[in-house]
């Protein structure tokens, strides 16, 4: 009971940050929003009992990735769009409507044609989210997709350093 | 984990409590130690020794008005003194305190920390861009800049760490230093990682973010009354929570010194409250360093702050983690 409950509060909350960054005007609004999507999205880790993964989520996503985002936006002072004044509000029942229907549409043809993905229990072991058996995984069974993440990886850092580098005149 | 639920709740309340009477003693502390390095008296006008000094500015700072500049984002500038004391209490969840007593026992406890360490800059960087003026968003730029360059190196230190003892469980890091503490085993790890928590907790010589010769007063400089207060409290609790961490990691957290030989004898409250003293004692050594290397050293320039993060602690720490990766490695085969 409680972790389907944990889960629709932190869905819920998940959804509205990832619309309010869509509809925020201003960059650093969009980045917090963002910034509040991915937390909720750690908590759905966690509901899972993937506490690594939750753990990683926050410390490069949150910790890293959006401080350099915000870092970045600040730097440049990206000014907000114009906030737009007449929304038709009929657009927005409209659009909502048109997306319930869209849903409904594909959800039926999804379930009478077997494309439906198969049910997965919700409930696992606290062993599957674990640092060791993540780890097992990645470097066994997934070593060489690992590995060659990791040099692509490289070589993009090294390319973004090349290409930001100035060239000193002689 | 066999501790009932309310027994943690307690120990989270008294805990809290310590943080917030430790942050205004600190406070004492430094103004003591700063008059003392400068040759000058300090505070010893209100209450004995000037003690009561501290509770003295808390109420005076409740007292002042409360100033939001017009032009700030109100919801914002309001959230980032708040987001500050809230992130850094959390982190004292994950300290052991003495063998089996912490609140907050989870297996990766050394990433929760280093997340907890890597969201800190938010407080900072939306104080500097919420308040809407120049010196705040250059404070908080030049907060963010450093978070992210020391970060690494901090991760990689406390990385050897983990690497050595086998695990994230922050108690099994403790227990492991039975014998001989991390410092004696991995001195570079643990130089480099009270290296870059100075620069995390944005102390003297990495007080870029305040510098209050060329920002006024940095990220904080729009604030006022207790919102200031709060900043100024995170500030004191972090800096005492990155000694409790330094201990943890390196200086054998809250075993006693040589205490595999004697501690059979013990009760098991004395043993608990002996490892508290312990505890609070070696940070407490720690945060008296962060104090006088404050008024000791000089601030850093931006560039030598840039220069000393990438090109030196960066790859000495990659150093040191491989190193010590090879010798674990070779130890293995034997």
């Amino acid at each position: 009971m409680t972790p389907q409950f944990l889960f629709f509060c932190l869905a819920i909350v998940a959804i509205t940050a990832a619309l309010g960054m869509l509809i925020a005007r201003s960059p650093v609004s969009s980045a917090l929003w963002l910034i509040l999507n991915l937390f909720c999205v750690a908590g759905l880790y966690l509901t899972m009992n993937a506490q690594f993964l939750a753990v990683v989520q926050v410390l490069v996503y949150a910790g890293a990735i959006m401080v350099l985002f915000l870092f970045v936006i600040m730097l440049l002072n990206v000014a907000a769009l114009p906030s737009v004044r007449d929304i038709d509000w009929r657009l927005g029942v409209g659009f909502v409507l048109g997306v319930a229907l869209l849903a409904q549409l594909s959800y039926a043809i999804a379930s009478s044609t077997d494309l439906m993905p198969a049910e997965v229990s919700l409930e696992s072991t606290v062993a599957t989210g674990s640092v060791e058996v993540v780890a097992k995984e990645l470097f066994t069974r997934f070593a060489m997709p690992l590995e060659m993440i990791g040099v692509l990886l490289l070589a993009a850092t090294i390319g973004a350093v090349l290409l930001a580098r100035r060239v000193s005149p002689k | 984990m066999t501790t009932s639920l309310p027994l943690i709740a307690l120990i989270g309340f008294g805990l809290i409590n310590f943080f917030l009477i430790s942050a205004s003693l600190l406070v004492y502390a430094e103004r003591k130690v700063s008059a003392f390095i400068h040759n000058r008296e300090g505070p010893n006008r209100v209450g004995p020794l000037g003690l009561l000094q501290p509770f003295a500015d808390v109420l005076k700072l409740i007292f002042k008005e409360d100033i939001t500049p017009k032009v700030a984002n109100p919801f914002i500038h309001s959230l980032a003194p708040w987001l500050m004391v809230v992130i850094a209490m959390t982190t004292t969840a994950l300290i052991p305190l003495a063998e089996g007593v912490v609140i907050a026992d989870v297996q990766v406890g050394a990433l929760v920390l280093l997340a907890l360490t890597s969201i800190t800059v938010y407080g900072v960087t939306l104080a500097g861009w919420s308040s809407n003026s120049k010196y705040s968003l250059l404070g908080g730029l030049r907060s963010s800049a450093q978070m992210i360059s020391y970060e690494l190196s901090m991760g990689l230190a406390l990385g050897s760490v983990i690497l050595m003892t086998g695990s994230l469980h922050i108690p099994t890091i403790v227990e492991d230093q039975m014998l001989v503490w991390n410092v004696f085993r991995n001195p570079i790890g643990a130089i480099l990682f009270i290296v870059t928590a100075f620069a995390e907790t944005n102390r003297a010589p990495f007080d870029l973010p305040e510098a209050e010769q060329e920002l006024v007063g940095g990220y904080h400089t729009e604030y006022s009354g207790m919102k200031f207060g709060m900043f100024f409290l995170a500030e004191y609790v972090n800096l005492f929570i990155a000694s409790f961490v330094i201990v943890t990691f390196f200086f054998g957290g809250y075993l006693l010194p040589f205490q595999s030989f004697f501690a059979g004898g013990f009760p098991g409250w004395l043993l608990v409250a002996l490892q508290m003293g312990a505890l609070v004692l070696k940070s407490a050594v720690f945060a008296f360093i962060f104090i006088w290397v404050r008024w000791t050293l000089p601030r850093f320039k931006y560039s030598q702050l840039m220069n000393l993060g990438w090109k030196y602690l960066l790859p000495i720490s990659l150093a040191n983690i491989v190193i010590i990766a090879l010798i674990m490695a070779v130890a293995g085969l034997f």
